[in-house]
C-alpha cells in the first residue's frame, strides 16, 4: 500500500518526563532546518518532574505552519502507554514506529494496524548505555524520512563537541545504528518523503517563546529584572538569567510576585527598564502594585504567560484566562496596555515596544502570551529579530523640577534620582506636583486623574496597533483572534475556502484603534475565537466599541486549538 | 554607606523641606525627634539632599520622607524594602534610607524584611516602632505587648509580640540597634553609625504614639530600657542575642555589628567593571545580536 508524505506532516515522539523527548524533537529540528524544511515544535506536558506522559507534536513542511495539528502522521512511542493516551489523535494513516502496543489501542475492528518495532532502550543498551536513547530515536525517524545521513551526523558531532570525543563517537554510533533501521523499514513498509522543501529557511534562527520575550526585551533595553518561578512564565527568567550577564540585565529571584515587582518598581524609578515575567496566580499577587505603577507613574513591564485557572488550575496547559485580569487588575482607574502577541516575531518586536512605550508614557505595559507558545520552539528568520534603536526618555533635572508638573499633554519629562540638580518625588497618595501628598479634590485630583487616565488615553488610542486583517474587507463573517490564535486560526482559514469569512488577529487588546469600530460595525456577524469559557476579549470588544459580538468561539479544556477543529469551525460558518 | 566617618560641616538644615508642606503628626508625636535626628545623622555622614532617596511605605511614620528634602519613594504598605533593594541595586551611588513604621515594616513587609535581610543591600531601616498602628487608629502592631486593649483587640492582644532584634539577628543581619525617640543624642549616633556600616542596618527606634498608645509612652519607654555599656561585644553574635531577648527592659544601642558579609550590589556582577548606574548604560547590542546567531 504504502505512505506518502507529501505537503506536510506531523510526528508525534511521546514519552514519560524524563525520557529526553525534548532532545529527540531538537535533532530532528535541527537536521531537518538543514535539509531545507520549516518545522515548529509544539510541547504536551504534564505537572511533573518524572513519570507520566508527555509529547512533543514536531511539523514539518516546506511552507511555514507553526499550528497546533490535532492529527498525527508519525508517531514516535518511547513507552508503551503513550497509545492510550495519544489514540484521539490516530487517523487511517498514523505510522507506527516504536515500542510494541500492548493493548492493540492503534487496531480498529479488523483493520489491524501494523507498528513498525523498535525498542529504543533495548538498542541503547546495544551501544553501551540507555542515554543514547533519544539519539538513537531521532536516527531512527531521520532514517526513515531518508533525510541526508551526513546532516545528521555533522550536527550531532558539533552538538556534543564540548562533552568530548568519546561522547560525540558514541551519539554518532548510536544515531547510525537508528538510522539503518529507519531507512530499511521504509523500504520495507514503502514510506516516502515527496514533499520538495523550498529551501527558504538557511537564514532562520531556532527559539522557544520564551527565549522570544527575553530576546524582545534586552533589545528593548531591558536592563533589570526581578521575577518569580512559575510556569509557564518561568523560561524568560531563566534565559534572563543565563545571558543577562553579557547582556546587560540585572536578575534577581525573588521570594514572592509582590517583592518582585516591587523590587523592579524600584529599579525603574531609579532609571532601570523594568519587566517582571509571571503566570495570572503571581499576577493577582502583583495587583496593587500595578495601582502603585499607575500612580506613581512609574514605568514597568508585566508580561503574563498564561495558563488555566481558577486555582493552580492546570499548570502546564494552555489558556486565554486573563486577558480581564490584566485589563483590571489593580484598584482605581488609570490607562494601561495590553499586547498580545501572536508569532515569536511579534513576542519580540511588542516586548520590546511594550518597553519602548511603558517608558516613554510612564505607565504600566502588559504583553500576554500562554503555555503554548512559551514551550514552543519556533524556526523564524533570523532578521525579525536583529537589534533596534532604543530611546531614553529619562531627563537630567534642575532645582526646581516637579516629578509631576502639569503639562498639556499629561506626560511630565521623568527625571531619575543622581541625574541633575532636582529632587524626584514619586508618591503612592494623591500628590501635587511635586509629589506631595493632597487632598485638593477640587483641582489637584481632577487634574491628576486627568493626566493619568484621559490624556493619556487619548494619547495611546493615538498610537494604538490595529488588527492584521487576512481576507476579503467586505466578507460579512469576521472571525476575530488575540494572542497564540493567530497561526492557527490563519492556516485554518486557508484550508476552509469559506469566501464569506475574514479574520482578524489582535495584536493589541486595550486600548484597541479607533478603526476596530468599523470592523465590528461593517460585519454581519462577528465572531470571537479564544481559549477560555466567557469570551473575555469579546467582552473588551462590545464594551469598548458598542457593538455586538455574535459567536463566542471558546475552548477551555488546556489544550490548544487544532487546525482541524478550527478549519471545521470556519466552514459551518 | 559613607566609608570614613570624618564630620561634615554640611548643616540638617539642608534637608528641611519648605514650611509650606502640611506636616500631618499629631502634636507631640514621637515621629519629630526622630526625623530632626535622622537629618543631623545624614548632616554628620556627608549626605547631601541629591545623593539621598528615602523609601517608605503607608503610615503615620511612613509619612517622614514627605517632610525631608532628598528624593523619596512613597509607595505601598508594607512594600518600602523590595522598592529600596530595587533602588539601590540600580544605583549605588544613592544613600538608601527607609523610614517606616513597626506594622509597616514588621507586619505587612514581614516576609520583605527576612529577604532583604538575606540580600543585604547596603541600605538603612529605621523602622518608627509605636507599638500600634497609628494612620489607622490604635489597632495592634506585630510588636504591641501583650495585654494591650485596642479597638479591635478587646480582650486585649494575646499574640506573642515579634522581637525585631532577636529576628534581625538570627538572620545574621550587619548591623543591628535600637534607640529611643526619647533620646535623640543617642537616636543620632546610633543612626550615623548604621548609615556608616556598610550594609542592611536596622534601627528599631521606639516611638511614643501620643494618640492611640497611651500604654507606652515617653516616660514607659524610658522605664523599660537601658543603654548598653562598654562591656557588650557587638561583634559576638551570641552576646547580641542573649541581650536582644531581654524584655524587661530593653537594651539601647548598637547590639549586633559585623562585617562578615558581603553585600548584595556588589555579589550580583553588574558592577564588576562598570561602575555607571543602569540609567547611564547602553543596550549590549553586540552581545545580543552574538547570542542570536548562536540559536542558528
Ligand atoms: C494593603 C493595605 N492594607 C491596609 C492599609 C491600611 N493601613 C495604612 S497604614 C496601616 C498601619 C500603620 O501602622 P504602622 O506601619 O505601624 O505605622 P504608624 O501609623 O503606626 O506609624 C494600615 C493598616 C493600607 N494602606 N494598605
Ligand atoms: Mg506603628
Amino acid at each position: 500500500m504504502g505512505h506518502k508524505l507529501s505537503k506536510d506532516f506531523t510526528i508525534v515522539v511521546a514519552g514519560q518526563a524524563g525520557q529526553g523527548i525534548e532532545s529527540v524533537a531538537s535533532v530532528l529540528a535541527h537536521v531537518l532546518k538543514k535539509q531545507g524544511y520549516h518545522t515548529y515544535v509544539a510541547k504536551d506536558v504534564m505537572s511533573r518532574v518524572r513519570g507520566g506522559m508527555n509529547s512533543l507534536m514536531l511539523r514539518v513542511s516546506n511552507e511555514r505552519n507553526d499550528a497546533y495539528r490535532e492529527k498525527i502522521d508519525l508517531f514516535v512511542p518511547l513507552d508503551p502507554r503513550a497509545y492510550a493516551h495519544y489514540a484521539k489523535r490516530f487517523s487511517a494513516r498514523t505510522i507506527f514506529m516504536g515500542v510494541p502496543d500492548p493493548a492493540h489501542t492503534t487496531s480498529r475492528g479488523d483493520d489491524k494496524r501494523s507498528i513498525i518495532p523498535v525498542n529504543f532502550i533495548q538498542l541503547a543498551h546495544d551501544v553501551g548505555n540507555r542515554i543514547f536513547a533519544n539519539t538513537i530515536a531521532a536516527g531512527t525517524i531521520l532514517g526513515l524520512l531518508g533525510t541526508d545521513k551526513e546532516i545528521g551526523t555533522h550536527y550531532l558531532r558539533s552538538f556534543f563537541q564540548r562533552k568530548g570525543e568519546k561522547i560525540v563517537d558514541q551519539n554518532i554510533k548510536a544515531f547510525e545504528k537508528g538510522y539503518t533501521i529507519g531507512e530499511h523499514a521504509a523500504f520495507q513498509e514503502d514510506i516516502h518523503v515527496t514533499m520538495v522543501p523550498k529551501n527558504d529557511v538557511e537564514d532562520y534562527i531556532f527559539l522557544s517563546g520564551a527565549e522570544a520575550v527575553g530576546f524582545g526585551a534586552m533589545a528593548g533595553g531591558c536592563n533589570f529584572i526581578s521575577s518569580y518561578p512559575m510556569s509557564p512564565a518561568t523560561g524568560v527568567l531563566t534565559f534572563l538569567a543565563q545571558n543577562g550577564r553579557e547582556c546587560g540585565v540585572l536578575v534577581e529571584q525573588a521570594t514572592d510576585e509582590i517583592g518582585a515587582i516591587n523590587m523592579t518598581l524600584g529599579a525603574s524609578y531609579a532609571g532601570a527598564r523594568g519587566i517582571v515575567t509571571t503566570s495570572g496566580g503571581g499576577f493577582d499577587l502583583m495587583t496593587e502594585s500595578i495601582s502603585l505603577s499607575a500612580i506613581t507613574e512609574t514605568p514597568i513591564v508585566v508580561h503574563i504567560a498564561q495558563r488555566p485557572g481558577p486555582g493552580t488550575g492546570l499548570p502546564t496547559r494552555t489558556g486565554q484566562e486573563d486577558l480581564v485580569l490584566a485589563r483590571h487588575g489593580g484598584h482605581g482607574e488609570f490607562m494601561r496596555v495590553i499586547f498580545t502577541p501572536g508569532t515569536p516575531e511579534q513576542m519580540y518586536a511588542l516586548t520590546a515596544h511594550a518597553l519602548d512605550l511603558a517608558d516613554r508614557y510612564q505607565i504600566p505595559v502588559f504583553v500576554l502570551t500562554d503555555q503554548l507558545m512559551m514551550d514552543s520552539l519556533y524556526c523564524a528568520p533570523e532578521e525579525a529579530f536583529s537589534a533596534r534603536d532604543v530611546t531614553q526618555y529619562v531627563v537630567e533635572t534642575d532645582s526646581d523640577y516637579k516629578r509631576y508638573a502639569l503639562t498639556k499633554d499629561g506626560i511630565s519629562p521623568r527625571g531619575v534620582p543622581g541625574h541633575g540638580a532636582g529632587l524626584v518625588h514619586s508618591d503612592s497618595d494623591e500628590h501635587d506636583e511635586e509629589g506631595r501628598i493632597t487632598e485638593d479634590m477640587d483641582f489637584l485630583r481632577k487634574e491628576m486623574m486627568d493626566k493619568r487616565l484621559f490624556k493619556r488615553k487619548r494619547l495611546l488610542e493615538k498610537v494604538a496597533l490595529k488588527p492584521d486583517r487576512t481576507g476579503d474587507a467586505k466578507a460579512p463573517i469576521v472571525v476575530i483572534s488575540w494572542g497564540s490564535n493567530k497561526a492557527v486560526l490563519e492556516e485554518a482559514w486557508v484550508k476552509a475556502k469559506n469566501v464569506k469569512v475574514q479574520i482578524a488577529h489582535f495584536t493589541q487588546t486595550y486600548p484597541l484603534h479607533p478603526s476596530v469600530v468599523d470592523l465590528l460595525a461593517h460585519a454581519r456577524t462577528v465572531v470571537v475565537l479564544e481559549n477560555n469559557a466567557t469570551g473575555q476579549f469579546a467582552d473588551i470588544l462590545e464594551v469598548e466599541t458598542g457593538e455586538v459580538v455574535h459567536e463566542r468561539m471558546g475552548s477551555w479544556n488546556g489544550e490548544p486549538f487544532s487546525v482541524e477543529d478550527v478549519t471545521k469551525k470556519i466552514r459551518a460558518l | 554607606m559613607i566609608r570614613s566617618a570624618q564630620k561634615n560641616s554640611i548643616d540638617a538644615k539642608k534637608f528641611d523641606v519648605s514650611s509650606t508642606v502640611d506636616n500631618q503628626w499629631c502634636p507631640g508625636c514621637g515621629n519629630f525627634p526622630i526625623l530632626m535626628t535622622l537629618k543631623k545623622a545624614l548632616a554628620d555622614v556627608g549626605c547631601t539632599p541629591t545623593d539621598t532617596v528615602f523609601v517608605s511605605g503607608i503610615g503615620q511614620a511612613a509619612k517622614l520622607p514627605q517632610y525631608m528634602n532628598s528624593h523619596f519613594f512613597n509607595g505601598l504598605h508594607g512594600r518600602a524594602l523590595p522598592v529600596a533593594t530595587g533602588i539601590k541595586a540600580s544605583n549605588p551611588r544613592m544613600h538608601v534610607v527607609v523610614a517606616s513604621g513597626d506594622g509597616d515594616v514588621y507586619g505587612e513587609g514581614g516576609g520583605h524584611f527576612i529577604h532583604t535581610i538575606r540580600r543585604n543591600p547596603d541600605i538603612t531601616v529605621i523602622v518608627h516602632d509605636n507599638m500600634i498602628y497609628g494612620l489607622t487608629k490604635g489597632q495592634a502592631a506585630p510588636t504591641s505587648q501583650k495585654g494591650l486593649v485596642t479597638p479591635t483587640q478587646p480582650r486585649g492582644v494575646y499574640d506573642e509580640p515579634i522581637n525585631p532584634m532577636t529576628l534581625a539577628i538570627s538572620l545574621d543581619a550587619p548591623f543591628v540597634a535600637r534607640a529611643n525617640a526619647g533620646d535623640p543624642k543617642q537616636a543620632q549616633d546610633i543612626i550615623t553609625q548604621a548609615m556608616q556600616h556598610k550594609g542592611f542596618s536596622l534601627v528599631d527606634i521606639f516611638q511614643p504614639c501620643v494618640v492611640f498608645n497611651k500604654k507606652n509612652t515617653y516616660q514607659w519607654f524610658k522605664e523599660f530600657s537601658y543603654t548598653l555599656g562598654p562591656d557588650h561585644d557587638p561583634s559576638d553574635r551570641n552576646q547580641a542575642f542573649a541581650r536582644a531577648t531581654e524584655e524587661d527592659k530593653f537594651p539601647l544601642g548598637v547590639l549586633y555589628q559585623h562585617d562578615r558579609r558581603a553585600v548584595f550590589e556588589e555579589m550580583i556582577g553588574t558592577y564588576d567593571d562598570d561602575k555607571r548606574p543602569l540609567f547611564e548604560r547602553e543596550l549590549h547590542r553586540g552581545a545580543i545580536d552574538a547570542l542570536l546567531s548562536t540559536r542558528k
